[in-house]
């Protein structure tokens, strides 16, 4: 076996990829810590009960697992963070009041969770704790907004759901746990053909809401329409997005009523940011109030994780690269130097006899001496 | 691409999906029967068509290199449906997921019997579902055609394929004894795309959805 071969879905990140991610990490932090969200850094590794506790029950397939040799318990390796994020709210930090709370570390998947996936994402997100009214919600899809602007992204969309409309219309229609499994997935494929099999002898008004939902999608005007084909017990959701819509009318949003992402531990508005050049979300987000119940604590909380891997991918982003100085004792020369340093340029001593390589080692321009003065020249490679 | 990217394959789903594309105002430029194009224009600027193999139109529309997909339902069985939505049936290419045998074998009772049977298939994911349903264990023995055979020179007892006439199998001495499900051809959409490409994707699907016979 090739000794540099790396396992599959997984892979090292180089320079230039390398320092966009590293990049967006610092700006997007900072961005959070501007909010007032404190930064928690959970471990990668935990007893597998708690990470699958509450939130988690997805994501069970999809954790390493190994053996701690000091208690014979199963340790998993984190699939997610946000459960883990829950855990500190719900259980260490013991807060009355609203706790805002930001991470940023490696998880690990058995399986890749799509397209170009990696097995190793660094996952990046922003939760509320603490808050049950729709300004916190409102909050956090506008901090997404604000990570997707930063990062260039002016094409995407923050599309829009409920996860209470289904479980209204699911109790409505009385239909079981197992027969509702069914009818989450025939709603998440928009599969109309199938849903109207699952629900052959359900009752009206439940069974025609849910056969409407993969069709109640698109902008604003479909909670209009929503009202109309929707029945009366749903009224208290479609208000929720309504406000929603009201207070967030100048970002680029949109609607989905039958979008349950994670509909496990989600438990009222979700949402999902979508990009030009993406197939699939960027981002995923929205209320679980239950998860905290599982750790000893029922808090309300909302918040929206990304990985930052494919964020950097599609962001644009300056690309400045670094500039060369010749080695030198040049007092002059080293004044430059230090300035530019200091003005957030990176500057690049090159190491005698290594003539026509540092293009490659990431630099674009060079300090050259013209007239008794140090100026900045393109690097041609 | 800001335009619209439909995949679909050759054959029996791109002649019953033509009725349906002409519904939306697509015509094809090219018919891919005679071209040996992998990329066809249509009438409108913005549409553009991408001929593929059946077994790969979901994965085409899954990771976004198409917007619009057609698929039978087979395919999207094996495939998952990962990524996809698949808001309509279009009702065309339609047939049969059965399970077949050589005549003279008694299928029932193997069942009831107990016995581990061996199946050839090119739909292993479908198949395997299927008998897990049933309780019945087998080994499942993946091929790429011509499944008919595998019975008749000892390498399978059964196979699970699509029927629509009957008539291969009956030139090879088989019959059908069990019907998985009955299959049609579906309108697949990339999630993303729905979202981000609302304004062009919606009236193509409603126009489909208009122009399907039931």
């Amino acid at each position: 076996m090739n000794r540099w071969l790396l396992p599959e879905a997984i892979e090292d990140i180089l320079p230039a990829q390398a320092r966009r991610v590293e990049t967006l990490r610092r700006a997007l932090l900072d961005i959070f810590a501007g909010h007032g969200y404190e930064l928690v850094i959970p471990p990668l590794l935990e007893h597998v009960e708690s990470l699958l506790t509450g939130s988690g029950h997805d994501l069970d397939l999809r954790t390493f697992k190994l053996v701690d040799q000091t208690s014979g318990r199963t340790l998993g390796l984190r699939a997610d963070i946000t459960p883990q994020v829950a855990r500190i709210d719900a259980h260490l930090l013991n807060r009355r009041g609203v706790a805002r709370l930001c991470y940023c570390g490696t998880v690990l998947h058995t399986l890749p969770a799509g397209f170009n996936a990696t097995r190793e994402p660094l996952q990046l997100g922003a939760e509320i704790y603490g808050h049950a009214g729709i300004e916190a919600d409102i909050e956090i899809v506008r901090l997404l907004a604000e990570v997707l602007h930063h990062a260039g992204l002016v094409t995407s969309r923050i599309d829009l759901g409920h996860v209470g409309l289904f479980r209204t219309l699911v109790k409505m229609a009385g239909v079981g746990a197992e027969a509702g499994m069914e009818i989450f997935a025939a709603l998440q494929a928009k599969d109309v053909s199938t849903l109207e099999i699952l629900l052959s002898g359900a009752p009206e008004p439940a069974r025609g809401a849910l056969l409407a939902l993969p069709d109640l999608y698109g902008g604003v005007e479909v909670l209009v329409r929503a009202r109309q084909v929707l029945p009366a017990g749903v009224t208290a959701h479609l208000d929720d997005l309504e406000r929603l819509a009201s207070a967030l009318g100048d970002l680029p949003i949109s609607f989905d009523l039958s979008e349950l992402r994670g509909y496990h531990y989600h438990s009222g508005i979700v949402f999902a940011a979508y990009g030009e050049g993406s197939p699939s979300a960027l981002a995923l987000g929205g209320r679980y109030d239950l998860v905290g119940e599982a750790f000893g604590c029922a808090r309300p909380a909302t918040g929206f994780s990304l990985d930052l891997r494919e964020l950097a991918d599609l962001a644009i982003l300056p690309a400045a690269g670094a500039i060369l100085a010749p080695w030198s004792g040049d007092d002059q020369l080293y004044a430059e130097i230090l300035r530019l340093r200091a003005a957030g340029e990176a500057v690049v001593m090159a190491l005698p006899g290594h003539a026509g390589t540092w293009a490659e080692a990431g630099c674009d321009r060079q300090l050259v001496r013209h007239g008794g003065q140090w100026v900045i020249e393109a690097l041609l490679s | 691409m800001t335009g619209i990217t439909i995949a679909l394959s050759k054959g029996r789903i791109f002649d019953e999906t033509l009725p349906l594309l002409a519904a939306a105002g697509i015509v094809p430029a090219e018919n891919p029967e005679h071209s040996r194009k992998l990329i066809i224009g249509s009438n409108r600027p913005e549409v553009r068509l991408v001929v593929v193999r059946a077994s790969d139109v979901p994965t085409y529309v899954q990771y976004g290199a198409a917007d619009l997909g057609i698929a039978g339902k087979d395919v999207l069985l094996e495939h998952g449906g990962a990524g996809l939505y698949q808001p309509l049936d279009l009702n065309i290419a339609r047939c049969r997921m059965c399970v077949a045998a050589p005549t003279g074998f008694d299928y029932a009772f193997a069942v009831r019997r107990g016995a581990r049977l061996r199946i050839a298939t090119k739909y292993v994911a479908t198949a395997r579902a299927h008998f897990a349903t049933k309780g019945v264990h087998v080994d499942l023995i993946k091929l790429y055609g011509s499944m008919e055979l595998a019975p008749l020179v000892g390498l399978a007892d059964a196979i699970v394929d699509l029927v629509s006439s009957g008539g291969t199998l009956k030139a090879n001495n088989l019959a059908e004894v069990e019907e998985i499900m009955s299959i049609s051809s579906r309108l697949i959409v990339n999630q993303a795309a729905l979202k981000v490409k609302r304004d062009l994707l919606q009236p193509v699907i409603e126009s489909f959805a208009r122009a399907v016979k039931p």
